[in-house]
């Protein structure tokens, strides 16, 4: 538990429509974030995506992709969230 | 690679922070100021601000780095110091209320919005120095702004020093004089503890005890909220499995306070202390533990049953906690004051809630009477016998105990004063009428209980 992980949990939740991953990952390749995983699902129209990516060769700081992302998350009408993993890491297992 | 987290998992993260208020309340720096003492007050003020300010300069930055790496609010930075009478003890002849000054002066220079430790602990006798120091209270809290002032005047090692208890009384009706263009602010910044724990990270209580090292980060957790939509997802279980549920959802969210605050030490530079796994109310509804009493069932808090709710929610969120975090410290439990806690404040007016159920409520939580305002004419002695029946219960049960309470000047029961931001506003509540003056006025100190002697 104590080394610094270098990956993020992004989500987005929000009204399904056309090009919400594609929109989001794009601001992510731009910036050098290598996605490892996604996960997908959509309950009654409702859109929610899960992807952990690796930051390490991220061309920006964390702060500047989360706006990058949450103002990506305004245009597509979705609600984008980035957060460390180790939020996950330390509150879901010990 | 898999996602190690399930959906579900990662979603209940998302809605703490987003919807349910959760926050780190509180990054404490814990500084020690023994080595700024001096016989003229003048180089120890230059001392105390020169410390101060050379020791947090990267205390708020840090804290908001941490904010935007993490996505959780940290809601304030602050700073508490060595208790300010071990300080000023070799300044004979100096006011003690400047060092108040040059404390508030290196707040507002460093950018928190409290600092603690403008205090003396007292619990068996004073020194010149702590006699100079509480003498200097009202002076020092009606000239400062961020400056937050404790006295501890009882332990269960030690027993009730009642003249400090005595003493303590007339301070903070003198203190309401002070800042009675404030409506007696000045009293929302001095606690009277019993029990004092020496890294607690919460204000106006928080200092940095002899026991400290050099410099130290506390985190105090909040997270009412969280916890009140647990219980109100929950409307039908028994209780053991309320019990249960609340103890993992505390466990979730002190785990947040345990990264944050090893974190926050580590881009410090300083060791990591403790965390505070405290349920802290703030005025906002939704983030109130009265409304968690509610949710058990409880018509309004206050009424019987209450003591038996708070009883099991503070000890669930101990057993919860205390697996989170390798060090559990400061108060740790339910606060319950009644000025930054919608609930509480609503039950206060409706009538539910009264001084003497707050008292019994003190017994099975962190605190005491916490944030009361009272009428400004309660008489210095009345004070003083409040303090010394929280003083009684903390001593007796081994635990913390405090009073925060506020005589608000020209003010009476039915009227509400207003403190603004985190320390919300209180409606004035009744004391009773009866005379404690010759209680009070036979000095001396109460023994030390029989619980004292486990050697």
């Amino acid at each position: 538990m104590e080394e610094q992980g270098t990956r993020a949990v992004i989500t987005v939740v929000g009204q399904d429509r056309v090009g919400i991953i594609a929109g989001v990952t794009v601001v992510l390749a731009e910036h050098g974030v290598n996605i490892l995983d996604i996960s997908q699902t959509i309950v009654s129209g409702f859109f929610s995506m899960i992807t952990v990516a690796d930051m390490s060769g991220c061309s920006v700081g964390f702060s500047e992709l989360k706006e990058k992302l949450e103002a990506k998350g305004l245009e597509l009408g979705v609600q984008v969230t980035i957060q460390h993993e180790d939020v996950f890491r330390y509150m879901h297992r010990i | 690679m898999p996602i190690q987290f399930q959906p579900t998992e990662i979603l209940e993260t998302i809605r703490m922070v987003a919807d349910e208020k959760f926050d780190i309340r509180t990054i404490t720096l814990g500084i020690s100021l023994l080595d700024c003492a001096h016989e003229e007050m003048g180089p120890l003020c230059d001392r105390v601000y020169e410390k101060v300010v050379r020791s947090a300069e990267r205390l708020v930055a840090t804290g908001e780095a941490l904010e935007e790496a993490y996505g959780i609010p940290i809601v304030n930075k602050r700073i508490a110091v060595t208790p300010m009478a071990h300080v000023t003890a070799p300044c004979r002849r100096g006011n003690p209320a400047e060092a108040a000054r040059a404390l508030d002066r290196a707040a507002a220079t460093v950018g928190v919005n409290f600092i603690g430790g403008f205090s003396a602990l007292v619990q068996k006798g004073m020194t010149d120095s702590d006699r100079r120091l509480i003498e200097s209270i009202p002076e020092a809290l009606a000239t400062t702004e961020r400056v937050c002032s404790s006295v501890n005047v009882g332990s269960t090692k030690a027993g009730i020093n009642m003249d400090a208890v005595a003493l303590m009384g007339r301070v903070i009706r003198e203190t309401a004089r002070r800042t009675a263009d404030r409506d007696g602010l000045g009293c929302a910044k001095l606690v009277v503890f019993c029990n004092a724990p020496e890294d607690n990270p919460f204000m106006a209580g928080a200092f940095h005890g002899a026991g400290e090292p050099e410099k130290v980060v506390n985190v105090g957790i909040s997270g009412p909220g969280v916890v009140l939509n647990t219980v109100r997802r929950n409307p039908d279980i028994r209780f053991g499995l309320l019990a249960d549920r609340i103890k993992r959802t505390t466990f979730k969210i002190t785990r947040m306070g345990e990264l944050i605050g090893r974190e926050a030490a580590r881009r410090l530079g300083v060791p990591f202390g403790i965390v505070d796994l405290s349920l802290a109310p703030t005025p906002a509804w939704g983030d109130s533990v009265a409304e968690i009493l509610e949710a058990m069932g409880l018509e309004r808090c206050g009424t019987h049953g209450t003591t038996a709710a708070l009883a099991l929610l503070n000890d669930a969120v101990k057993k919860g906690g205390a697996m989170a975090t390798s060090y559990v410290g400061g108060l740790t439990g339910a606060f319950i004051p009644v000025s930054e806690d919608a609930g509480m404040i609503r039950a206060v007016e409706e009538g539910t809630l009264c001084i003497d159920k707050l008292e019994a409520m003190t017994c099975v939580c962190s605190v005491g009477l916490d944030m009361i305002a009272v009428p400004g004419d309660t008489p210095a002695s009345t004070l003083s016998a409040v303090i010394a029946d929280e003083a009684a219960i903390g001593m007796i049960n081994r635990k913390t105990t405090a009073v925060r309470i506020i005589p608000a000047p020209g003010r009476q029961v039915g009227d509400r004063v207003e403190f603004g931001g985190l320390l919300g506003s209180a409606p004035v509540m009744a004391v009773h009428p009866e005379s404690s003056e010759a209680f009070i006025a036979r000095g001396g100190r109460i023994p030390a209980p029989i619980q004292s002697m486990t050697n």
